[in-house]
């Protein structure tokens, strides 16, 4: 805390996008870096509080006031190492997080809060640009193998913790390029591929092993070349199946999953993808319908922008929150608002409490949404409120395509997790005891796979823990941090 | 080895070596040595005067004890030897003493034929026993259920002997010897026996009496033969109310009011001393008197057998006694050289009896008095022109015409009245004390052995640096937040950091994270029986300056006795222990023992390591050694550290207990200690000096890192500098002004350690529910190292979080963490009883991370046998509620909106919300037209005294003297002038922008007679309003509630250790003070069996959350409960812990305008919270069986440890004293049943107000005249309080009622005196004259008949206008210390005025027309001070750290003029005439000292704005 008063002295100032008319025709990133300056003036806003709530509402525990009173005092240095104790991979989550911190940040509660999120970005960016960030030499190898299946956000931070402790890690990956949900389901807009090689060259000079293409799940690699060959494994595959919308039409053509769409369109953005044009997913001149109104259909409304559609339309069945905190959800609850992303400023309309009710199209073809309003009620002795449809609603919305965009399931439970016999919760994620350990020996789970669909800062939290659960498993006891 | 008095046996938490007392002393003499029989009468008179200085216990006629001691009263002896059929030599030539013996007859037998046999082989001739005559009837109940039998001894010289000295050692050395034998016999009723005195010069007539009964009791005083030249009176206030005959005073040769602190250190240190003594006057009869201490004893027991020890082989009373009790020499700048030679000398192997303490002494010729070198007792004296003296506690013990005084004195700090009674003169203090220096030539001898450590020059500079200073510091267990939070701060400001909140992180014991040994030590601090020291304002009685090395015999004197390195800092750099390390002077070596073991030995090598480092050290003395090293540098991935604290220790008690500590000195290297609180640890273990290695690298380390921009010099100054005031406030928390007393004194209470490693390693030290072992602390070191070199392997190149002062995810557990403080805000904010049910999971349930000692405990269904009741039947919430208080915030440290909504929540639930220091708004007084009131039923009085107005007191239900705060216990505070807004200004009675003070201790309660004196102040001032009295928990605290209780105080409230703070030390807050836990249960088990308990209610605090908690403290015995912290989080703190900042975000703990604007609770959210508590409690009394509170009170038989929490490390941890019930009969009272008996009914007010009923109700002006005695105590208060509940603060006109007094007043005359009183005395007065004078006027002067002059003779006595608000004191006549402390706005007038005068003065203006004392103006933030310096010497004794002196200006003029004129007119003083009548010509000769502050306030000029956020310390 370097200056106790900041807060009052400076109000809290965003980073701003690139004009909405220059961005939509690219799919670079649409922040504009901040300077230094105001980096350190946002820092200053920070009160070093007592009992620093953003740090206790991070899953990762990043210890957000100490670094920001060294980005204040411009040890930039210092900052880095911080941040670097508690996050690898800071580039990812400076861009992506939700930043339940700053919800939780003590300046919320009666004035803007810290702009924590940005201040992360701006300190490995320094750090990146710096030379800061560079590839570490592990001094003593224990001479175990650990295995990492899965190279997204948990697989790679679980990787990056097991190789520090002195493990040999080999990470494997399905797809032919390590990042899984990183590079795959986020647009460039949002996160350019560029920062994930850049992070990725690092992880290998340091000794990490990548196999890509490696599809372990057939039954007899899965048991020779895991069981036989490493001291333990981590699953971190993701929780890749989609929630379908199983409602009439859902056959027709022009309705994708979300994922199936983004992947295509990053495939082509940044790896020069041509798909078949039996496969082509293209939002050109299209009236497109994004359903589900989370991050995920965001990201769906900024990239069919950038593809050129005609009009793009997103509807949720959720009534559209309140754009303040409310009693029901006070501080410093990760409260449910209304969030309007960089994709929302870049065009299309919103609806909310709009139920699909069926697809309709001609010729095989989508051309129609049929929906109808709905309204919640909270009914006693329910967790939930109640839907019901509001009579005499329905409306109708044209489409030529449909994006689903209503969430994850569950990990694919075919090949590598039926193979390996590992068991279960009743949500159909992999089930672990608290040390992150399967039914199964050997064989922990992390990330997505074993909690189910959530943010990437929880997925590289369950990373690290799963290795410090891992590394104790294989040596009695664990430095590695554990939060 | 224990002395033989009955006090219960140690139990539960009640330890009788923590019984405390304190006490009246006095003496009457007549100086050409003259013996009568009315001396003896005087002594008597001046012991029932001084009655109301001892106490009572339960019953009321059983006393503490009294008795005096006067020269052999040969010619009554003669006679009733004759009786006796006894046969007596010559005058000195036969010794006596009265001794008593067992009832038993055989046990009384075989004491008799001790006696005969050791007189016999000592060469004596045993005359023969008479039985003295006493009459029971007038003795209390207990005091006669222990009643011993009481026999007189006659023992005729031998013929070996050839003087009455040599007669008086062998009386000396049978005593001692038939004191041992009986001691370790195995007699049933050897409690009985003790020998008062053996003696051919005096004798005592004392026991276990009140001071009035003593003349009844023993029918020998009623003979007119019995005389005597001198006459030593005691009458003692012990804490306690056990029988115990043989604690009366007055001792062998003195009597002591106060109480040694250091008394620890002094007896190892004597013990330690014991091998080498000798003396040609005992030869191998030395043994005989060992041990010379005897355990057990009270301290002034102790000081007696050292004092008699030093006497009787050689050296004279006085000089004995300087030794002991020297003065403060080391910063006094008017000291001679050959003085503070002898000093010097002395402090080469006698460390200060540190303590407030009067002491009388006797050795039957001489008698003297003297006075401790802080002057914390009062002694006043006179002496009449007819050669009698008389000295006591206070003035007017004797009725003396006044036209026959010569001198009206009282002993000043450090000084010494003596009268030698064979040459028939009064011997001047400073006659005496150039005798005594220049009994030798300490001087040479001092320049020719002592060796100044600042002259040792190594020349091998040292250079060494840790090669991996992160590891080093990993392995270490220095955490980023040790560097950002201790190490940085105290580096660049050179002060101790500051925090604020309370302590919610776990009890080292109970942590899951590795502790260092040091967090399992709590610092004691001085509570009620002794005051702490302000160690910044009142420095020249500090001091750190140690000699250090082998040590000879303290029976002799020699050259040799002061060869020893004097060391003024023990703080030691690189380069200073390098020095030491090539030492070669004088025969001095040096030895370094590495303190680390091979890793690879673990646990088994940690303890072998600690027993080889005792050898070598053993091995080291028999080569003659002087200095070992203990050095832990070196250490590294193949080396661990033992910790260094258990090293020290280790090796110190090792050496103390083969008698030869005294031969070395013990140094300290170590990378381990970095705080202040470890530092003083290793001192207080024995370290003699220290060397912080690695604090120092982290210190470069900061400044390479760039978190530090200064330069590293200046950087290590400012850390060492820390280091040392830090250390200097540890001490004067104790009260203890020395290092060199503190050192090896163990002021600390262990919390969480087993008894055989505190057994081993730290003998003596207190450690109440045992804990972790030696075992437990290797493992915790060996796995800090572990951790610290893997980490190093796997790149990890930052150290932990720490999260101890602030929470953190990966850091220390904290109960208020950002779930619970979520939950309990929603709850309270949404009257969400589900929330608060979460809420009250999150604290309660700590099975997974236990923090406070309730945590591992759980209710007990006693084996099946409770009943559940249903929650109907149980009392309602209503009436639960009406036991909630809220904890004392003052409007200073929290924001006045936050301040007043609590106050309102408080008074709509019936429950009581607190002031804290500084006063309240009157307008809060009147209730709102809503019907809420802000007013706050508890109106505390702090040591600042700030708004503690007569208005104020009257307007209180409860009164509450606040001794200690939990979290900065025995520390004093202050707000800084940026903080004092107008209305903060207002409320606290000063001008805005002054810096105000609150000292360490309240100046009128050094001891706990003063306490009492407190109470019975703030009774008269209000007598419906309840006192109360909030203590800090900690070893002993029980004993001192029992003292508080017989000090009439009707609640006490005992605070734990863990409390919240706007502003303490990060030490302070984390390391002094205990749980409540431990100082409630022991305070009502000490109650209990005392049987004071019926008398007075207990409340709790300290971090008190949810319904179990309140709970477990009725279980353990509180009737009522504070909250604070979490009723500041229900109104929006969030645990910012900024409140020493100013800077509260959510406006709770904030003065700034802005902040506080967002300010957001409601008292609505308070109820909602206090309801929720009281309904959890329902719950928990239901499931219990218990239907009221009432019931509940000290049923620890409800509770038990729950094992399965108690973490492994601790799994010795034992419960049972905590909840340990007191063995007393059925009938006592387990809860407060009584109203205490204030003592009230004859005052002089009563009369006084009867008198005043015109004034009173209407208006009229009264006139009264009265004859006053110094039993008539706090008058004018009672009458103060009647004026401003009748007529209105401040209505009645100047002089409406006009008193006249005659005589000697006693103490607290005019307290609190309202506006419109004027009191005028003819005579003299005793201390605490017009206490927070409230607008009233007072006049003092001497009798008309008296002939002293009164610019020379003392007619005030110490602490005058403590706290004075407003009005006029016109003293013709000098005062003692402290005159006008903490004035905030009286105009007073005063001939001449003792040390401290207008110390911390805020406010007002003093006029001195006489000589100051040393130390003027310390602390003075405010007013100006006018002081007459005639002979130009006032400057070298004013304190200039805060004031500047300069002539008086223009603008002075008047006030001075007027202020004299009155003078003149009320006192007719010839000194304020001479000056009148030249008034241009005099007043050149007034020096104005005025505060810098105050004078740039006056002249307008604005303080820097940039002081804003300097951190506030008050509250």
């Amino acid at each position: 805390m370097g200056d106790p008063r900041g807060f009052l002295k400076s109000a809290r100032q965003s980073n701003s996008y690139r004009e909405v008319c220059e961005r939509v025709n690219d799919f670079k990133d649409v922040s504009l870096s901040r300077p230094e300056k105001q980096s350190q003036e946002q820092a200053s806003r920070c009160m070093d509080c007592g009992t620093p709530f953003c740090h206790g509402s991070c899953p990762i525990g990043n210890y957000i006031p100490e670094w920001n009173d060294l980005v204040f005092r411009k040890q930039w240095k210092k900052a880095f190492e911080i941040l670097e104790a508690a996050n690898n991979f800071p580039e990812f989550t400076g861009r992506l997080c939700p930043a339940l911190c700053e919800y939780a940040c003590v300046l919320g509660i009666n004035d803007d809060p810290v702009t924590i999120r940005e201040n992360e970005l701006a300190i490995i960016e320094y750090g990146f640009e710096h030379g800061f960030v560079k590839p570490k030499t592990i001094s003593s190898r224990t001479g175990k193998r650990v295995a990492v299946v899965g190279s997204g956000p948990a697989g790679l931070s679980c990787a990056d913790q097991l190789n520090k402790a002195g493990h040999e890690v080999v990470v494997f990956e399905r797809d032919n390029k390590i990042g899984g949900i990183l590079r795959y389901g986020i647009p460039d807009f949002k996160l350019e591929k560029s920062i994930i090689d850049r992070r990725l060259a690092i992880l290998k000079k340091e000794g990490i092993v990548f196999e890509t293409s490696a599809n372990i799940s057939v039954g007899a690699i899965s048991d020779c070349l895991l069981q036989k060959d490493f001291d333990a494994i981590c699953l971190a595959g993701g929780s890749r199946v989609p929630r379908d919308l199983k409602i009439e039409g859902r056959e027709l053509k022009g309705i994708y999953f979300a994922m199936d769409y983004l992947t295509q369109s990053n495939r082509r953005v940044g790896e020069g993808f041509k798909p078949s044009p039996t496969n082509f997913i293209d939002a050109k001149g299209k009236k497109v319908v994004v359903i589900g109104g989370g991050d995920t259909g965001s990201d769906c409304v900024g990239t069919a922008h950038r593809q050129g559609a005609s009009c793009v339309t997103q509807i949720e069945v959720l009534p559209m929150p309140m754009e303040c905190r409310t009693d029901s959800q006070p501080w410093p609850r990760y409260p449910i608002l209304l969030k309007t992303t960089s994709s929302h400023e870049e065009g299309g309309v919103r609806h909310w409490a709009v139920l699909t009710k069926k697809f309709m199209g001609e010729n095989g073809v989508l051309k129609k949404l049929s929906c109808v309003k709905v309204e919640f009620f909270e009914t006693q002795g329910k967790a939930c409120p109640v839907m019901k449809e509001i009579p005499g609603s329905r409306f109708e919305i044209e489409a030529d395509m449909a994006i689903l965009a209503v969430g994850f399931l569950q990990p694919e439970h075919e090949g590598l997790l039926n193979n390996l016999k590992v068991g279960f919760d009743n949500r159909g994620n992999v089930k672990t005891d608290s040390n992150y350990k399967t039914s199964v020996e050997k064989v922990f789970s992390a990330g997505d796979m074993r909690r189910g669909q959530s943010l990437v800062v929880w997925a590289i939290s369950e990373g690290r823990q799963s290795a410090h659960f891992i590394d104790k498993y294989l040596m009695g006891e664990s430095s590695l941090p554990l939060m | 080895m224990k002395t033989n008095h009955s006090f219960p046996k140690k139990q539960g938490l009640y330890d009788p070596q923590f019984e405390r007392d304190s006490c009246g002393v006095g003496f009457v003499c007549n100086v050409k040595g003259e013996k009568s029989n009315a001396i003896i009468k005087q002594g008597i008179e001046v012991l029932a005067r001084l009655s109301h200085r001892g106490a009572v216990g339960a019953d009321p006629k059983t006393g503490d004890g009294a008795g005096i001691l006067i020269q052999i009263p040969d010619e009554f002896f003669r006679k009733i030897a004759k009786d006796n059929k006894i046969e007596l030599p010559e005058k000195g030539l036969y010794g006596t003493g009265l001794i008593f013996l067992p009832q038993d007859d055989k046990d009384r037998e075989f004491c008799k034929e001790v006696f005969n046999k050791i007189i016999k082989s000592n060469g004596q001739v045993m005359l023969g026993w008479r039985k003295v005559p006493v009459d029971g009837s007038c003795i209390g109940k207990c005091a006669k259920a222990t009643e011993p039998v009481f026999e007189q001894v006659f023992i005729a010289k031998g013929e070996n002997i050839d003087s009455e000295l040599s007669f008086e050692r062998k009386l000396y050395v049978i005593r001692k010897e038939i004191e041992n034998i009986i001691r370790e016999s195995d007699l049933n009723q050897k409690k009985y026996f003790y020998i008062t005195n053996l003696s051919c010069r005096t004798f005592s007539y004392k026991g276990l009496l009140m001071p009035g009964q003593v003349k009844d009791f023993f029918l020998d005083l009623k003979d007119d033969s019995v005389k005597s030249a001198l006459c030593m009176a005691h009458s003692r206030y012990s804490t306690n109310t056990f029988p115990a005959w043989d604690l009366a005073q007055p001792f062998r040769f003195l009597a002591h009011n106060g109480e040694i602190n250091t008394l620890r250190g002094n007896v190892n240190g004597i013990r330690a001393r014991e091998k080498l003594l000798a003396s040609e006057f005992f030869g191998t009869d030395i043994e005989k008197l060992k041990p010379v201490i005897i355990e057990g004893g009270s301290d002034s027991a102790v000081i007696d057998n050292v004092f008699e020890l030093l006497l009787l082989s050689g050296r004279p009373l006085e000089h004995a006694i300087m030794m002991l009790i020297p003065e403060a020499w080391e910063h006094n700048k008017f000291m001679n050289k050959e003085l503070k030679d002898f000093y010097k000398y002395h402090a080469c192997f006698m460390e200060p009896w540190d303590g407030p303490a009067a002491i009388a002494f006797t050795d039957g010729k001489n008698i003297g008095a003297v006075l401790d070198r802080n002057g914390l007792r009062p002694a006043r004296y006179i002496i009449t022109k007819n050669d009698f003296v008389v000295m006591a506690s206070e003035a007017g013990v004797l009725d003396i015409d006044p036209a026959d005084i010569k001198v009206s004195g009282r002993i000043e700090p450090g000084k010494m009245l003596f009268i030698d009674t064979e040459s028939g003169r009064i011997v001047d203090n400073s006659e005496i004390k150039e005798r005594v220096s220049n009994h030798s030539p300490y001087g040479k001898w001092n320049s020719q052995s002592l060796v100044d450590f600042s002259k040792l020059v190594s020349a091998a500079a040292s250079n060494q640096k840790s090669e991996d200073i992160i590891s080093s510091l990993k392995a270490f267990g220095y955490t980023r937040e040790d560097l950002k939070t201790i190490i940085r701060p105290m580096a660049l400001e050179g002060k101790e950091p500051v925090g604020s909140m309370g302590n919610d992180a776990p009890h080292a014991f109970l942590s899951n994270k590795s502790q260092m040994l040091y967090s399992y030590f709590k610092q004691l601090f001085a509570q009620v029986t002794n005051p702490a020291i302000d160690s910044i304002r009142e420095k020249l009685v500090m001091s750190l300056e140690s000699f250090i090395g082998p040590e000879k015999n303290i029976l002799e004197e020699t050259p040799g006795h002061s060869h020893k390195l004097r060391v003024k800092n023990p703080i030691l750099t690189d380069d200073e222990l390098q020095g030491l390390r090539d030492i070669s002077i004088n025969g001095f070596k040096t030895k370094t023992i590495y303190i680390f073991f091979d890793a690879s030995t673990g646990k088994e090598g940690f303890s072998k390591a600690l027993e080889r480092i005792c050898f070598e050290a053993e091995y080291a003395i028999e080569k003659g050694y002087s200095f070992i090293i203990l050095s832990d540098r070196g250490s590294d991935r193949d080396n661990i550290a033992l910790p260094a604290l258990l090293a020290t220790s280790a090796i110190h008690h090792y050496l103390v207990k083969k008698t030869t500590r005294s031969q070395v000195a013990l140094v300290v290297e170590s990378a381990e200690p970095r705080e202040v609180h470890h530092m003083a640890l290793l001192f207080g273990y024995g370290a003699d000096c220290v060397n912080p290695y690695l604090a120092h690298e982290a210190v470069a380390y900061l400044i390479e890192e760039k978190e530090i921009r200064i330069e590293l010099k200046t950087a290590l100054k400012n850390y060492n500098k820390a280091l040392t005031d830090g250390i200097l406030k540890i001490l004067s928390k104790m009260g203890i002004s020395a290092l060199r007393s503190y050192r090896g004194a163990q002021i600390f209470e262990a919390l969480g350690l087993s008894d055989d490693l505190i057994e081993k390693y730290f003998t003596g030290t207190v450690s109440r529910i045992g804990g972790v072992s030696l075992d437990g602390i290797a493992e915790e070191t060996i796995s800090r190292h572990k951790d610290a070199y893997k980490q190093k392997d796997m790149g990890m190149s930052y150290l932990a979080s720490g999260g101890v002062y602030q929470w953190k995810k990966d850091g220390e557990f904290h109960l208020w963490n950002p779930e619970s403080i979520a939950n309990l805000q929603d709850a309270s904010r949404n009257n969400d009883i589900e929330k608060y049910k979460e809420f009250a999971r999150l604290i309660n349930d700590q099975s997974a991370n236990p923090v406070t000692l309730r945590s591992l405990l759980k209710f007990s269904d006693r084996g099946g046998t409770v009943m559940p009741v249903s929650i109907e039947e149980v009392e309602p919430v209503e009436n639960i509620m009406k036991r909630f208080a809220t904890g004392a915030m003052s409007f200073g440290s929290i924001s006045r909106p936050a301040h007043e909504t609590i106050a309102i929540a408080m008074n709509r639930i019936g429950g009581k919300s607190n002031t804290g220091e500084g006063g309240e708004d009157p307008n809060r007084f009147v209730t709102l037209p809503n019907g809420d009131s802000r007013r706050s039923a508890i109106k505390q009085v702090a040591s600042g005294r700030f708004g503690v107005t007569i208005n104020y007191l009257v307007n209180a239900d409860e009164i509450q003297i606040k001794i200690a705060q939990g979290a900065k216990p025995g520390e004093g505070g202050q707000l800084p002038g940026h903080k004092v807004s107008e209305i903060i200004a207002r409320t606290r009675y000063t001008t805005p922008g002054v810096t105000l003070i609150s000292p360490p201790p309240h100046h009128d309660i050094y001891s706990i007679e003063d306490l009492a004196q407190l109470i019975f102040d703030l009774k008269n001032a209000n007598p419906k309003a309840r006192v109360s009295v909030k203590l800090v928990s900690e070893i002993g605290v029980g004993t001192v509630a029992a003292g508080v209780a017989k000090g009439h105080a009707d609640m006490i409230l005992i605070s734990g250790g863990d409390g919240g703070t706007g502003a303490s030390p990060q030490s302070s807050i984390k390391y002094a003070g205990l749980p409540w836990e431990l100082g409630l249960s022991e305070t009502h088990q000490t109650l209990m069996l005392n049987n004071l308990r019926s008398r007075v209610r207990l409340q709790t605090d300290g971090q008190i959350r949810t319904g179990r908690d309140v709970a477990i403290a009725a279980l353990l015995g509180a009737e009522e409960y504070g909250f604070c912290t979490a009723v500041l989080i229900v109104m929006g703190c969030v645990m910012l812990r900024h409140c020493h900042l100013n800077n509260c975000s959510v406006g709770v703990a904030t003065q700034d305008d802005i902040l506080q604007k967002r300010f957001s609770g409601k008292p609505e959210y308070i109820v909602n919270y206090f309801h929720f508590v009281a309904e959890e409690l329902r719950q928990i009394m239901a499931s219990l069986g218990i239907k009221t509170i009432d019931e509940m009170i000290g049923r620890s038989d409800l509770l038990e440890l729950d094992e399965s929490i108690v973490p492994l490390k601790a799994k010795g941890i034992d419960y049972s004293r905590i909840l340990y019930k007191p063995d007393v009969p059925g009938n006592t009272a387990v809860r407060c049943v009584l109203k205490q008996d204030s003592g009230l009914d004859n005052v002089l007010d009563k009369e006084l107000i009867k008198m005043c009923k015109d004034a009173l109700t209407k208006n009229k002006p009264v006139k009264i005249s009265m004859n006053i005695n110094n039993t008539n105590r706090a008058t004018g208060t009672m009458l103060s309080g009647e004026v401003c509940k009748t007529c209105g603060d401040g209505v009645l006109l100047e002089d409406t009622i006009t008193c006249k007094f005659k005589g000697t007043a006693g103490q607290s005359f005019g307290a609190f005196l309202a506006k419109g009183i004027t009191f005028e005395l003819e005579g003299m007065t005793n201390d605490y004259v017009g206490k927070g004078i409230s607008g009233g006027k007072i006049i003092v002067y001497p009798d008309k008949r008296a002939q002293y002059k009164p610019d020379e003779n003392v007619i005030i006595g110490n602490t005058a206008f403590y706290g004075a608000i407003s009005g006029e004191a016109y003293i013709c006549g000098t005062a003692g210390e402290r005159f006008c402390i903490r004035n905030s706005g009286l105009y007073a007038v005063v001939e001449g005025v003792g040390d401290h005068g207008c110390e911390y003065m805020t406010g007002g203006r003093v006029i001195i027309l006489g000589k100051t004392g040393r130390n003027f103006g310390a602390g003075m933030s405010g007013g100006i001070a006018y002081v007459y310096d005639e002979d130009k010497t006032f400057k070298q004794r004013c304190n200039l750290d805060m004031v500047e002196l300069e002539e008086v200006k223009t603008g002075d003029r008047d006030t001075i003029y007027n202020l004299l004129n009155n003078h003149f007119k009320y006192t007719k003083s010839k000194k304020a005439k001479a000056i009148l009548d030249n008034i241009n010509e005099e007043l050149k000769k007034f020096i104005r000292v005025i505060p810098i502050e105050y004078k740039r306030i006056l002249e307008g000029v604005k303080i820097e704005e940039k002081l804003d956020l300097k951190e506030a310390l008050d509250g």
